[in-house]
């Protein structure tokens, strides 16, 4: 339990920046997701609290002492930090036994070896996998191996647990089994956890905050509700969601306080509560992008007050979820019904937007500009 | 957001934390120490040999009237490359050296890239057999062979006995017994073995698919092997050529027994001789010349091949591998392979082996056979009772001497390979890690002999810390690291590379410290492949000769060089006997090392 503060962290590898002057803050007790595209720099954000890189600029603070204070050259080393951290590739000393791969850390601190084995077995119970212990990690499934590289983790209780892609390996089912494995563990051990991983999935249902980032820089901070609903910059909304919501051109112009905004679904209109810090030309007709996730267009075989009509491209019914593509002028939209639902293609339909769930983002920046309220 | 708050900073913390950070990390403290020795045992020694040849020696003040000693002169280059004995120092051995490296680099690639192709992509019989046998010349030293080829075709115009054919009463020309004839022929069936490695590695890493497909494509057989299996291989040939050009060009062993004699030189024997002439200044500004032409070749290897290189190993994936059916002439390819290896591979060794048993050389019948050379306690009569090799202290003297410099020099060796190993494999793309490589490389360009010459004037003398050390055991064991650093390190770096660094980073941060992490972590992980590297430098100094041959003293004696004094002084049975026992230790160990290869822990762990 504990909570960490980055202030400023800057990454190089010779002449390539990973990470700019990122600032995050982990709470106590939180956890926080690092999710970006690959090579975005939310590795090199775990490694850099982890201590296995030092940035060459910035503070990091752990309950506000100074682990790192890359100015004075000062870098506590990793063991001194109480985390642990999961390695992708799970990392498991392949000469020793699960057990002895578990109690390897307790060992190093001269801890009577009776504390050690109930502290091995306690974190092996936990995660399952007592039975296992005498076994080598080439003897184990993938599954086995992650559970053990986790027990190695969590077996000196520590403060900070950082878990880098853990589930990347896995196959489809084990990944879902897994997920609530961790969830569950972070409820019960009420540790800090910082996770890593590019799958938005991961990322919205496990965690308590999702960090997102592109190229090295940090661009959004919430909870995964709040990302999904609200994405700050037009590449977030484009990352998170399946399937990916619906982009559409637009043209914006303020009148009275007011934002005007044009498009092929016609015009909607906008009050200030609604408006981010974002700017935006108070003046004059600039270029804007509608945001609209799939599940907010409400399909209507007949028109009716607000839809407008459009006609169907192709439709592919999942069982669970129909998805359907569909066309609108020069708009190509996809919406997603519950249940099965069948559409002819070159169907006639009407849709129907409500236009307070719309995001608008500034075309020229690609930042949010209008928030969608949630629905009371 | 907010803007990056500058937090305290004292310039005396930042300081004192720059200084604390590189000396409490062992990684630098050992990259430190290694490049400082390599530097005081690679590159002072090469520097101050280059730099001796500049200078005027006490002992040649003579020669040069009026000058001082220790003066800068171009006496010796002058000497060595335009003045009338230039011919015989330098040219006529560089012309002879040449053209033998270039003829034992055609045939050994020939011969070994037939039989590569026949091993790997024909469906001989017997391919289990043929694959370990033909690999033994690699076992069986090559200045053994040419011992062996002494014994066969020795004739009356040196001294001492007679050979094997001379006793049939078939007198062997003068050609066939000395100079480049028999050079190259026993280093051909020394090296091809080298370059039979090489290619049939290189082969099989072919998928047979692509050459499916080229049939498929409507090519023929021959159109296939030009068009689509040469071009694969062309680099691993290519790299066999360049490898027993140089190896050829800076042997001593071979051209000293079949050529000195009959006072046919090469640049390497050359070298010898000068430097046993007293004239050691010439003999450095000939392994300067040596080194030269030695690096040229790894210079042009990597221009002709360096980025080629990667194809042969690309489709490693094997695949499927259909066999060539050799038809009709397989009984004839059976036979002719049969032959050269009862020839080429097993003759040598039992020319060697009953040479032994023969009392009176020359004579080749039962009556004759004897166990004299072997545990005779000494008859005036017979080489002026010199007692047979087991009855002989000087022989368990020197068996103890081997033994020693080449288990002490393994164990050195292979650690330091570790180490070094280490610094390459965790310090790739930093600066540390390429200077070790690259400082680990040179002893690889520079030819053993001359590589002992370099030894021979850096440490004949005391030095800084260090007192003379000729004729001392510290400098066997010395030269013989150092100029096996290359092999050493680069099974250490594959070895280490293996070692993901995620293992150490996991115990890190479960609060191991370096030594920990080395003692728990890397040395366990590493263990099998420690012992395959000792197992090959073992090998490999077991049977050395050209290394020490310049820095050896009787005390000191090897079997190698045992053999070769034996040798030189005509008394070929003893010398044989030698050759026998070092041979049968080789098998030994390498028999050792394939059974501890395979059984060891690699078994219980995949992952």
């Amino acid at each position: 339990m504990s909570k960490i503060e980055l202030i400023g962290v800057d990454k190089y590898y010779g002449n390539n920046h990973v990470l700019k002057a990122l600032n995050l803050t982990i709470e106590d007790g939180e956890f926080m997701t690092l999710l970006g595209p690959s090579g975005c720099g939310k590795t090199t954000t775990l490694r850099v609290v982890s201590g296995l890189e030092k940035p060459q600029n910035g503070t990091i603070l752990m309950d506000g002492r100074e682990i790192v204070n890359a100015a004075e050259l000062h870098y506590e080393p990793p063991a001194k930090r109480e985390l642990n951290l999961v390695f992708q590739s799970y990392a498991l000393w392949p000469h020793m036994t699960v057990y002895n791969n578990v109690a390897f850390g307790l060992t190093i601190k001269k801890i009577s070896s009776d504390i050690i084995r109930k502290s091995v077995e306690d974190a092996l119970e936990r995660m399952q996998i007592l039975e296992y212990k005498d076994r080598y990690p080439s003897e184990l499934s993938g599954g086995q191996q992650q559970r053990v590289a986790i027990a190695r983790a969590i077996v000196n209780t520590p403060k900070v647990l950082l878990l880098d892609e853990p589930l990347s390996n896995l196959d489809a089912k084990l990944r879902i089994d897994m997920r609530s494995e961790i969830k569950r563990l972070h409820q019960e051990m009420g540790t800090t956890i910082i996770y890593v991983t590019h799958d938005q999935i991961e990322a919205l249902t496990m965690s308590t905050k999702v960090a997102i980032f592109f190229d090295g820089v940090l661009e959004q901070v919430d909870t995964p509700l709040k990302v999904y609903q609200n994405p700050a910059t037009q590449r977030i909304a484009d990352f998170i969601g399946n399937p990916r919501i619906n982009f559409v051109d637009g043209k914006a112009h303020c009148r009275n306080g007011k934002l005007f905004v044009q498009s092929d679904l016609g015009v909607y209109e906008y009050g200030d509560k609604d408006f981010t810090a974002n700017e935006f030309p108070k003046s004059g007709e600039f270029d804007c992008i509608l945001g609209i996730r799939p599940e907010q267009l409400t399909l209507h075989k007949r028109a009716q007050a607000n839809t407008i009509e459009a006609e169907v491209y192709a439709s592919q019914p999942a069982g669970s979820e129909t998805l359907i593509q569909m066309q609108i002028a020069n708009t190509r939209l996809l919406a997603k019904e519950i249940g099965v639902a069948s559409y002819d293609q070159d169907q006639k339909i009407h849709i129907y937007v409500n236009p307070a769930m719309v995001n608008i983002f500034n075309k020229e920046t690609g930042k949010l500009i209008k928030l969608a309220t949630e629905l009371k | 957001m907010s803007a990056p708050v500058p937090r305290s900073y004292s310039r005396s913390k930042k300081a004192k934390n720059f200084i604390l950070n590189i000396i409490t990390n062992p990684y630098n403290i050992i990259v430190l120490v290694s490049i400082i020795l390599l530097g005081y045992l690679i590159i002072v020694p090469l520097f101050e040999m280059i730099t001796t040849t500049f200078h005027l020696a006490q002992r040649d003040l003579r020669s040069v009237p009026g000058a001082t000693p220790g003066e800068f002169t171009l006496y010796y280059w002058n000497r060595l490359l335009f003045s009338n004995i230039s011919s015989s120092l330098l040219y006529k051995p560089l012309m002879n050296s040449l053209m033998i490296a270039m003829s034992v680099s055609v045939i050994s690639i020939l011969l070994g890239s037939v039989c590569a192709w026949l091993l790997v992509r024909s469906d001989l019989p017997g391919k289990r057999f043929f694959s370990l046998v033909i690999l033994v010349p690699y076992m069986l030293p090559s200045w053994c062979k040419s011992m062996a080829w002494i014994t066969v075709f020795k004739n009356a115009r040196v001294g001492g006995s007679t050979g094997f054919l001379a006793s049939l009463g078939i007198n062997t020309p003068d050609w066939l017994a000395y100079g480049p004839i028999p050079i190259i022929l026993v280093l051909s069936i020394h090296y091809y073995a080298y370059a039979y490695l090489l290619i049939s590695a290189s082969l099989s890493s072919i998928n047979s698919e692509l050459e499916e497909m080229g049939e498929i494509a409507g090519a023929s057989k021959s159109q296939i092997l030009s068009k689509i299996t040469m071009p694969l291989v062309l680099p691993a040939i290519l790299s066999s050529f360049i490898l027993t050009f140089s190896k050829s060009m800076g042997t001593f062993g071979v051209p000293a027994f079949l050529g000195m004699k009959v006072n046919y030189y090469t640049v390497s024997t050359m070298l010898y001789s000068t430097v046993q002439q007293q004239q050691t200044t010439t003999g450095f500004a000939i392994a300067m010349v040596l080194i030269i032409i030695s690096s040229l070749n790894v210079y042009i290897n990597q221009r002709a091949i360096g980025s080629r290189r990667s194809y042969a190993t690309i489709g490693g994936k094997g695949g499927r591998s259909n066999l060539v059916s050799l038809g009709r002439s397989k009984p004839v390819i059976l036979a002719v392979l049969i032959t050269f290896v009862i020839i080429a591979v097993l003759g040598p060794i039992i020319i060697l082996l009953i040479d032994t048993f023969m009392l009176k050389p020359g004579v080749y019948s039962l009556e004759n056979f004897s166990l004299y050379y072997w545990i005779g306690s000494g008859r005036p009569d017979i080489f002026e009772g010199e007692k047979g090799v087991l009855a002989n202290p000087r022989f368990w003297k020197n068996v103890w001497n081997t033994l020693a410099l080449v288990i002490t020099t393994s164990v050195i060796a292979t650690s330091c390979g570790q180490i070094l190993g280490y610094i390459t494999s965790r310090g790739r793309g930093k600066f540390s890690g390429r200077l070790v490589e690259q400082l680990v490389f040179i002893p690889y360009l520079i030819p053993s002999i001359a590589f002992g010459a370099i030894y021979l004037s850096m440490f004949s003398r005391p030095r800084l810390f260090i007192p003379s050390l000729y004729g001392t055991f510290t400098l066997m064991v010395l030269v013989s690291v150092v100029k096996h650093l290359p092999f050493s390190s680069r099974s250490g770096t594959s070895n280490m590379m293996q070692i993901s660094t995620e293992l150490e980073e996991a115990a890190s941060i479960s609060g191991a410290s370096f030594v920990k992490r080395f003692a728990r972590i890397v040395l366990p992980l590493s263990k099998s492949g420690f012992l395959s590297g000792f197992m090959l430098i073992f090998i490999s100094i077991m049977k050395e000769l050209d290394l020490i041959i310049l820095i050896v003293t009787p005390s000191l004696a090897t079997l190698p060089y045992m053999a070769y004094s034996y040798s030189n002084g005509n008394m070929g049975p003893y010398s044989n006997v030698v050759a026998s026992i070092m041979f049968l230790i080789v098998l030994l160990v390498y028999w050792l090392t394939n059974k501890l290869g395979n059984a060891d822990i690699a078994s219980s762990m995949g992952g």
